[in-house]
């Protein structure tokens, strides 16, 4: 891995010289509109130490977590993004629990507020929340004692997929002034795009939304992005290529007409790869559908797919996360 | 209070005879606010303006506040007396979105007896069974129970040959149809304006024109039919456009908005405030001050307030889940004042769009100062600061975008065909 340098030209992002809890001052982490950049910097910078921690052999445990009881409250289905979050939770830790949709009382009728109010007396000291609703984990935040992270709600955010594809790419490109990364698939229902484009642009990158015109969001440029309807025109010089999950149910003629024709218009072939920079970074936040938007040999790319490092990222950025958010908690010096 | 009311009316109310004095009368005819005397006989206005003071009848002295017709509110979603009275409203037109929509005499003639004597609610029959848009409900029974006009409900019909054989059906019978102006091909599941606000917060949303594409067919329709249309809330610049063109034409078409959309755009969902949820959605700031002008130039024939109060369990959810609508009818009068104290209207005519308006279109002889009309009057202040408190309301529910606003206006008193509350 390169070493990490924050380039000079990038200081006035830097912000004010801050300690403690003055340096992040947020009692939960459920957008990143809600981040300065500096902010966002010192999450990445505090990700670091973790990424190296857990390439660091077999026993990766940090314990500063103790005693502290995790929930991880998924009203939407997830694999990786619960796992990694379970993961972050166990190697600080803390006590993790699991509550997924299909087995809770949500099914039968129960209100998300309820929902809350039960996390909450049940004393937990961060709550992760992924929800099918756009802003949901706000409102359950509201109703709570401690902190919570949004682990995705509806077409909203998923703040610690932002960080972690922002940590991937500062430890590949070094940084993010002058970086073209272009956004491509559904920006429409994306929280992952909203959550990037807001990001990267904070961050000081050049960003492009590449979506069809049925699956690009109107006035796409305040969050930051440039939008692109032709692949082509978008990937032209791209230093990062990001591309973005395409749901089943958007493909069957409703949104696209086919999977097919979306593969051949806006598929990341070896071909279409080409007109980006030839150093161009591959991403995915996954899962992947193969053969639609990304074909297998670039996704698979040694040199140029960062997809299973945005995954390891992933653990480092959630366990930055959920020690940031309990130092007040923990008592940790300057921090309550 | 300087107002002085008859502590007891021991004849029969039929034989009563009051004149109101100093009062300052807000006819919705009139082009000023003037002095002047009311005199009721009974549950009825016999006169009003520069009349003399019959020996007979008992005097009130309003006590220098606004006299004006009570207000009319065309398009409920609720039959909720404390918030009516709290804000001047004497008579409401139901919409026929009940539990068990109005599509039926029975209901219709429940639904008349449901505010009286001290409230009048006149139903909408909905236009279709159940309101799903297919089959013709029974208008004419319904109008014999007491349905004041037919209404589509929360919904706009989709099949445009249902609407075209509702129009007509209506107009045989002389009722008014009340439609929701919303082409639900493009509205469909949205909850938002397409805008930045909508893109920012990651809600589902629909471009503005689904407003004026509905309106532009159902006008088509209109013409076609000769009936009489009203479209209950117009929201857009492009459906102002259309209803313009619509009247210059000669078409029987009138429109309302309420004023949410009037004072509010869609940034006041930030945050997914879901009090600020609406059917149609909060528009931007264009198609907002495209309202308040189309209200200044008389596009706009009614001001409602499309009450539709909404407890936690409707509104404490995610901004997707929740219910649309707002609680309105205790913020109409104070908002609406707004136009005047702003110069977009004068008072007799806001008292046209609140009162005389919605009372043409339902045919009720009400909201008015004419001979013969019902003796339901405001005593209005004008001036009167309080603020709006969504804890404090007298409605069901305190679901209100205007949550700690500071107003001007209330009604002080209220008197209901001669008699007051």
């Amino acid at each position: 891995m390169p070493d990490i340098t924050v380039p000079s030209a990038q200081s006035d992002l830097k912000g004010p010289d801050l300690t403690g809890r003055a340096l992040f001052p947020h009692r939960h982490l459920l957008s990143i509109a809600d981040l300065k950049p500096w902010e966002i910097r010192f999450l990445l910078d505090e990700a670091e130490h973790w990424a190296k921690s857990n390439r660091g052999g077999a026993r990766k445990h940090d314990d500063r977590l103790a005693g502290m009881t995790q929930i991880n409250a998924f009203f939407e289905n997830s694999t990786r993004t619960l796992l990694s979050f379970e993961i972050a939770g166990k190697r600080l830790g803390a006590d993790v629990v699991n509550m997924a949709a299909a087995t809770s009382s949500v099914k039968k009728g129960e209100t998300l507020i309820d929902t809350a109010m039960t996390l909450n007396a049940m004393a937990a000291d961060v709550i992760v929340i992924r929800h099918a609703s756009s802003g949901a984990v706000a409102l359950i935040a509201d109703k709570v004692d401690c902190p919570v992270l949004n682990a995705g709600d509806g077409w909203h955010q998923h703040p610690t997929q932002a960080l972690l594809d922002a940590l991937t790419i500062r430890r590949r490109k070094g940084g993010f002034e002058g970086l073209i990364v272009a956004i491509c698939g559904d920006v429409l229902h994306s929280r992952v795009a909203r959550s990037n484009m807001l990001c990267l642009a904070a961050l000081g990158a050049q960003v492009r939304a590449v979506a069809p015109p049925t699956l690009m969001p109107p006035e796409v440029e305040m969050l930051g992005a440039t939008p692109y309807h032709r692949m082509d025109e978008g990937l032209e010089g791209a230093d990062v290529v990001m591309m973005l999950r395409l749901q089943n149910e958007r493909m069957d003629g409703a949104f696209i007409p086919s999977a097919r024709e979306y593969h051949m218009l806006y598929g990341l072939t070896p071909e279409r790869l080409a007109i980006a920079r030839p150093d161009a970074l591959v991403m995915h936040p996954g899962p992947m559908n193969r053969g639609v938007e990304i074909s297998s040999v670039v996704a698979d790319h040694p040199e140029r797919s960062a997809i299973t490092e945005q995954v390891e990222m992933g653990v480092a950025i959630r366990m930055a996360c959920l020690d940031v958010l309990t130092r007040g908690a923990r008592g940790v010096e300057g921090w309550s | 209070m300087v107002l002085s009311i008859p502590t007891n009316n021991k004849e029969s109310p039929a034989m009563s005879k009051l004149a109101i004095i100093n009062g300052k009368l807000a006819d919705p005819t009139g082009k000023d606010v003037g002095g002047g005397v009311i005199l009721i006989e009974g549950d009825r206005i016999v006169a009003a303006g520069d009349v003399a003071v019959p020996a007979d009848a008992e005097t009130i002295d309003a006590g220098g506040l606004v006299v004006a017709p009570g207000l009319i509110d065309l398009g409920v979603f609720a039959t909720d007396k404390p918030a009516f009275h709290f804000g001047g409203i004497t008579r409401a037109a139901l919409l026929p979105d009940q539990s068990s929509p109005l599509d039926d005499a029975g209901l219709i003639r429940q639904a008349t007896r449901a505010g009286k004597p001290d409230f009048w609610v006149h139903p909408i029959a909905a236009a279709t069974r159940g309101l799903k848009g297919a089959e013709l409900a029974e208008i004419g029974m319904m109008q014999a129970a007491g349905a004041r006009a037919v209404g589509t409900g929360r919904q706009w019909i989709a099949d445009s040959g249902v609407m075209m054989r509702v129009l007509s059906y209506a107009s045989g019978l002389g009722l008014t149809v009340i439609t929701h102006a919303e082409d639900s091909g493009l509205a469909g599941k949205a909850v938002a304006t397409s805008g930045e606000t909508a893109t920012r917060l990651g809600l589902s949303h629909a471009p503005a024109c689904a407003e004026a594409m509905a309106i532009a067919r159902d006008i088509m329709l209109a013409r076609e039919t000769g009936a009489a249309l009203h479209f209950r809330l117009v929201t857009t610049k492009a459906g102002f456009d259309l209803i313009r063109a619509a009247k210059a034409e000669g078409l029987k078409v009138t429109c309302g908005v309420s004023p949410a959309y009037l004072f509010l755009s869609d940034n006041a969902v930030t945050d997914f405030r879901t009090f600020a949820r609406l059917s149609p959605p909060l528009r931007s700031e264009d198609d907002r001050k495209a309202s308040i002008a189309a209200v200044a130039d008389g596009t706009v024939d009614v001001i409602t307030s499309s009450h539709d109060p909404r407890g936690p369990e409707d509104k404490r959810l995610p901004f997707a889940d929740a219910a649309p609508g707002m609680a309105g009818a205790e913020t109409l009068l104070a908002l609406s004042l707004n136009l005047v104290r702003e110069g977009h209207v004068s008072l007799n005519r806001l008292m046209t769009l609140l009162s005389a308006n919605p009372a043409k279109i339902l045919g009720v002889n009400a909201g008015s100062f004419a001979p013969g009309s019902a003796a339901d009057l405001i005593f209005i202040d004008p001036d009167t600061p309080w603020i709006v408190d969504s804890t404090k309301m007298a409605a069901q529910a305190g679901n209100t975008p205007f949550d700690r606003m500071p107003v001007q206006g209330r009604a002080r008193k209220i008197m209901k065909g001669g008699t007051f509350l």
